[in-house]
């Protein structure tokens, strides 16, 4: 290392500690939340600190009674239908601003582009009382259809499409090649690294949804892992290691996906934030 | 004549292609934006039916109420708390582990870790810590000893403390984001720089800020503006922890909280909580407008 001072020695001892004293202090809701979630009841608050009791019956009924299993199962399905819609919509979307001809392209385009400026937070006050007036409050079609298009994802995939020269399209349609011909044999497997970064960032968005499940759940049948854990933390709070448990339950299968998509991850975040 | 035709013929497939999609942006984003600024004017009966107009001097008594400012200042302070305390750790840590050391790669997933959190997760590991009866740290006698707000009345129950636990958690289920943001711009930053600067005898706090600070600060802009934005619309801590309280100070009560809580004191009044949702939305493209022109001349984007 040329731009080392001190000895190597030194230097490296005193960065692996301090890595290594930040690690621990991160880690550290972790660690009593595993701990408390390895308990019986009766050990919990002996001493929040130490494993001294090991028990996976609590992990169990977290599954079955804290029915963590349901909201599992609730959450897949509403984050893969989300995931899935909104890539086809995206790509139709997108295909249509990049390769279609059509009178007011202008002013669509602009609809889309006006609805990046509008929060969430903003339209759930009107979104309540229209998934309220079609009758889906507490069903599926409530928590995945305010979310099946989006304007970032048309966006992201028609920066990529534009990339294609107008004349190979032109030369596509002399060879008989029509739009569907066309977008499955040159479009789609152009932005195939695109359509993974937008499906896993969908993928997690929809997982994570807290406050838009909260407003229209109120059967516990219907709720997701996030509002689950809402509803199990006001129901036993007297049972802190059921609750840790249940967390755990949640958190595993966004770690796992996200093991395994790191990179389109971490791409996918510095997509926007380094100019390079 | 030709060309004519081919704009035509594409009609019915284009119409194809983007109903979907603008059919549920036109529902679900924009009709609710309108319809929110006119139901801002209007009152209704508690299950929400029946409105009313009132008249648009409604919003002025909602921006003139102390609740709606106390929340916005809750929210302001919220901000203070976690962007700053987040953004300076995240550029810390990142600086940390921007070295080519062994084992760099197991520190470095642990910091980007808590990225895997969803609000509701992460809320709850920090409410088992904070808690007063259930907690961990007002399980621990000594700790307890020293601070007595951890035990009496807890950290998440005095008004003193809430917000700045809130923020803590809040900071924390971020770190891995900012982490991640950061230490993809300290990549971007070339070696030679920093080797011709050290050849020239600037020491390593001279090269940080002089070298590093201002060819990262497109990242760190960009930081910045996510972190101000999902303070702003931070929602599932406030229910979480402290819900909107304590009473009667209200001390988390945040705009979003104030417009979607369950003990906010508008919950039934689907009238006010539309212009509180509609100020928000205003105050949220100001402070994008604000953020990018402020700061954006200070960016350095390179050539």
């Amino acid at each position: 290392m040329a731009l080392d001072t001190a000895p190597k020695g030194w230097r490296s001892f005193a960065r692996y500690s301090m890595l290594t004293i930040v690690a621990l202090f991160i880690l550290f809701p972790v660690y009593t939340t595993v701990i408390a979630a390895l308990k019986p009841g009766n050990k919990v608050l002996d001493n929040p600190l130490l494993p001294n009791a090991f028990t996976l019956d609590v992990l169990k009924n977290a599954w079955t009674e804290g029915r963590l299993g349901r909201y599992l199962m609730n959450t897949t399905v509403v984050a893969l239908i989300i995931t899935s819609v909104q890539l086809m919509t995206s790509i139709a979307s997108a295909y249509a601003f990049s390769f279609l001809k059509f009178p007011l392209k202008r002013l669509v385009f602009g609809i889309f582009l006006s609805t990046l400026l509008v929060p969430l937070e903003v339209t759930l006050v009107i979104n309540r009382r229209t998934i309220d007036s079609l009758g889906w409050l507490n069903s599926f079609q409530g928590l995945t259809v305010p979310f099946i298009a989006t304007a970032f994802g048309t966006f992201l995939l028609r920066q990529v499409f534009m990339q294609i020269p107008p004349d190979l399209r032109e030369a596509a349609q002399m060879d008989g090649l029509g739009h569907w011909g066309f977008m499955k044999e040159v479009a789609i497997p152009l932005v195939r690294p695109t359509l993974g970064a937008l499906g896993l960032f969908s993928f997690l968005a929809s997982w994570n949804q807290y406050l838009w499940p909260s407003l229209i759940t109120t059967e516990d049948d219907m709720n997701t892992v996030q509002t689950g854990l809402r509803h199990l933390a006001s129901s036993d709070l007297d049972k802190p290691n059921l609750i840790m448990a249940g967390t755990i339950i949640a958190a595993v299968p966004i770690l796992i996906v996200l093991v395994v998509f790191q990179k389109q991850l971490v791409r996918g975040l510095t997509a926007g934030a380094v100019k390079g | 004549m030709a060309i004519k035709t081919r704009r035509l013929r594409d009609i019915p497939l284009a119409f194809a292609m983007l109903g979907p999609s603008l059919l549920v942006l036109l529902t679900f984003v924009l009709y609710p934006l309108g319809k929110a600024v006119w139901l801002g004017q209007q009152t209704c009966d508690v299950q929400g039916k029946n409105c009313k107009s009132v008249g648009w001097g409604q919003y002025t008594n909602v921006i003139k109420s102390d609740q709606f400012q106390h929340a916005l200042w809750v929210t302001v302070k919220f901000a203070l708390i976690t962007v700053p305390i987040g953004l300076a750790l995240g550029v810390g840590l990142a600086v940390l582990a921007d070295k080519q050391l062994r084992g760099m790669r197991f520190f470095r997933t642990i910091f980007s870790s808590t990225i895997a959190t969803s609000v509701a997760v992460a809320s709850l590991m920090w409410l088992f810590l904070l808690q007063p009866s259930i907690g961990v740290l007002a399980n621990l006698g000594w700790l307890h000893d020293i601070f007595p707000v951890i035990k009496e009345p807890g950290l998440l129950k005095d008004s003193g403390t809430a917000l700045w636990s809130v923020g803590i958690s809040s900071i924390w289920a971020n770190l891995g984001f900012t982490f991640i943001l950061v230490t993809a711009g300290l990549q971007s930053v070339p070696k030679e720089m920093h080797e011709s600067a050290y050849v020239d005898g600037a020491g390593g706090w001279m090269r940080f800020t002089n070298i590093t600070l201002p060819l990262i600060s497109p990242t760190l802009l960009f930081t910045t503006v996510v972190l101000t934005s999902r303070a702003f619309q931070a929602y599932g801590e406030m229910d979480l922890l402290t819900n909107g309280g304590p009473i009667p100070q209200d001390s988390t009560t945040t705009v979003t909280y104030l417009i979607y809580g369950s003990s906010s004191i508008i919950k039934n009044n689907d009238g006010l909580q539309a212009a509180v949702a509609v100020l928000l939305f205003v105050i949220l493209l100001a402070l994008s407008a604000l953020q990018f022109r402020g700061f954006g001349k200070r960016v350095h984007y390179g050539s």
